[in-house]
């Protein structure tokens, strides 16, 4: 039988020679990461072990991972307190995968992972956060689970009653003009495919533009490609993949890749051709409200922020960087900027952009989730206005439902900042 | 039979229905509390206990999209609540399941708030108006968590077995 990419990594993982889309299968687990809501999983684990006689014992440490990414430093009281549980766990478990609140090797969750060798192609991912779809970037299909059945797995070793999804093929051709890049490409996907166009369904990307990107710009477009509802975005693994793997992640391991059967079967086929592609603004307050850059720019911001799992990499602090240099962050609007982990910090450090950043008036924060989702630093005033090159942009998304959140690549973060309002990067700043 | 007490739109985020600002609270006991807390009205109308159990949230397409943060489904849970929906996001129908709480798929669902609502296996009838809807059923796979009370007990029936007890 053909299959499609993530019918071949789910097969592998269930020990069957095929799975047909639909089949409710239990594929096991080859890595499963969780953040500071890990204090939720061990509640669930314990509750699961509860009078069963059994010594409490996680299914295999060397495939737990849990970063420390949402609220750090800890902002308050009971996060503390929930991070030191979570550290006493790991502790007793024998956690390796375990990254602490350190300027060393600590950062966000969805940048460890790839950066680290973690994350291997072809196997199954899981993780407590929706944005778990990123690590597809490295050929895994990677999906988000809810607490318990991290529990489930954490106790099992399997992920239960998985149902094979179907998948999207996006083929994506051209090359991008300046400026523009894979975050404008999955805004506009996401415009065409609405908020829920992939729900219960793989996005597996093909063409030109794919095999050209860098494993940083396949994790922005896996990244998101849970905000149209999919399950998991993927990108076949390739050369690039390869090369990442060895020589940015440092696996020294042979690695097995493989691509989908020529003659699979996608439930749809979208074509898009990035040659033309202008900048893309997904306006209040959903993901899916799209608008080319010439429809919004003159808006005023309040607020940019450069960072989160989707855009705080160094390639990302490097445009924003090259933009900024020797230019003023616009009085009126202020900038914050979180690199995706530290490792990132001290090469944009070292590199200068994060200088160049700070001259420019921009405020450099410690690598974490920061201002995404409101539970940290960087919260809007109300009737205050943001643009972000993060994810979301819910209501109430960055801690007040009063506000309002653009979001959009680094060239126009940065761009923006120097004008305080959405300005198109491609016109001289 | 439940009567619908909200009524909401497509694309209700887990943003909107647990702000992640109370994220660092994660029992089931303390997060009803913060059940749609951006929207003050419901929100108080929840904690006055006004609402009896197997009340309805009825709400357009996609449901619970967003993060997969379970307490958007244990606070819901917690007020012994029913969502119908025209459809849901996954992490959180699939969270809903784990834990228990009642989801009901109805993709021509139409009801308003102050409406009473019977719940069949395949069907959803609107007392109020007279309209009968199709539902439609769990797979299988799924039916069988929610039969064993949550994935909890289920898990551990697994584990049970795995350890031969």
């Amino acid at each position: 039988m053909a299959m499609t990419y993530v019918q071949k990594v789910i097969a592998k993982a269930c020990g069957k020679p095929s799975v047909a889309v639909g089949d409710v299968v239990e594929p096991e687990v080859h890595l499963a990461m969780s953040h500071e809501n890990a204090a939720l999983v061990i509640n669930q684990f314990n509750e699961i072990y509860k009078e069963t006689g059994l010594d409490a014992k996680v299914w295999n440490p060397e495939r737990i991972a849990i970063i420390f990414d949402h609220r750090v430093p800890a902002e308050s009281s009971k996060t503390a307190t929930n991070q030191k549980k979570v550290r006493e766990f790991v502790a007793k478990q024998g956690i390796s995968k375990f990254h602490d609140i350190r300027g060393d090797e600590g950062g966000i969750c969805h940048q460890i992972l790839p950066e680290y060798g973690y994350v291997r192609p072809g196997k199954v991912v899981v993780g407590t956060d929706s944005h778990t779809t990123s690590h597809g970037a490295l050929g895994a299909f990677a999906f988000g689970i809810g607490a318990t059945e991290m529990a489930s797995v954490w106790t099992l070793g399997n992920i239960l009653n998985v149902e094979v999804p179907a998948t999207i093929k996006v083929n994506v051709t051209g090359k991008f003009l300046q400026h523009v890049g894979p975050k404008d490409l999955i805004l506009h996907l996401i415009g065409k495919l609405t908020a829920e166009g992939a729900n219960y369904k793989v996005l597996e990307f093909h063409g030109e533009a794919i095999k050209n990107m860098k494993t940083s710009g396949r994790l922005v477009i896996c990244n998101m490609s849970v905000e149209a509802g999919a399950t998991s975005g993927i990108v076949p693994p390739d050369e690039e993949t390869l090369d990442y793997l060895k020589n940015v992640a440092g696996v020294s391991d042979t690695i097995e890749i493989f691509g989908p059967d020529s003659d699979a079967q996608y439930v749809q086929t979208i074509n898009i051709d990035v040659s033309s592609l202008s900048p893309q603004i997904a306006c209040p307050h959903t993901v899916d409200n799209i608008k080319p850059i010439n429809e919004v720019s003159g808006k005023k911001i309040n607020q940019i922020v450069i960072g989160s799992c989707t855009n705080g990499r160094l390639d990302d602090l490097e445009a924003a960087a090259r933009i900024l240099k020797g230019k003023k962050v616009a009085r009126g609007t202020r900038m914050l900027i979180f690199p995706a982990s530290w490792r990132i910090y001290r090469e944009a450090m070292h590199k200068g952009y994060l200088a160049d950043l700070a001259d420019a008036g921009a405020i450099i924060c410690n690598p974490g989730c920061g201002p995404c989702l409101g539970v940290h630093q960087g919260a809007l005033g109300d009737q205050e206005v943001a643009l972000a090159t993060t994810n979301r942009n819910f209501k109430g998304r960055m801690g007040n439902p009063n506000s309002e959140v653009y979001l959009c690549s680094p060239d126009v973060a940065a761009a923006s900042a120097i004008t305080g309002v959405i300005s198109d990067p491609r016109v001289g700043g | 039979m439940g009567k619908v007490v909200f009524k909401t739109g497509d694309d209700i985020s887990t943003d909107i229905i647990y702000p992640g600002r109370f994220m660092a609270t994660v029992l089931p006991t303390e997060t009803p509390q913060y059940a749609f807390a951006d929207d003050a009205d419901f929100n108080k109308k929840l904690k006055s206990g006004e609402f009896t159990p197997n009340s309805i949230i009825v709400a357009g397409q996609n449901f619970g999209c967003g993060s997969s943060r379970e307490q958007a489904a244990s606070c819901l849970k917690g007020y012994g609540l029913v969502i119908v929906a025209k459809h849901f996001s996954r992490i959180f129908m699939q969270n809903s399941i784990n834990l228990g709480l009642q989801t009901v798929i109805c993709p021509d669902i139409e009801a308003n708030e102050g409406d009473e609502l019977e719940i069949g296996d395949n069907f959803v009838l609107n007392k109020t108006t007279g309209k009968k809807f199709n539902s439609e059923p769990l797979p299988k796979a799924r039916q069988a968590i929610i039969d064993a009370g949550g994935l909890i007990p289920y898990t551990k029936a697994l584990l049970m077995k795995r350890a031969g007890k």
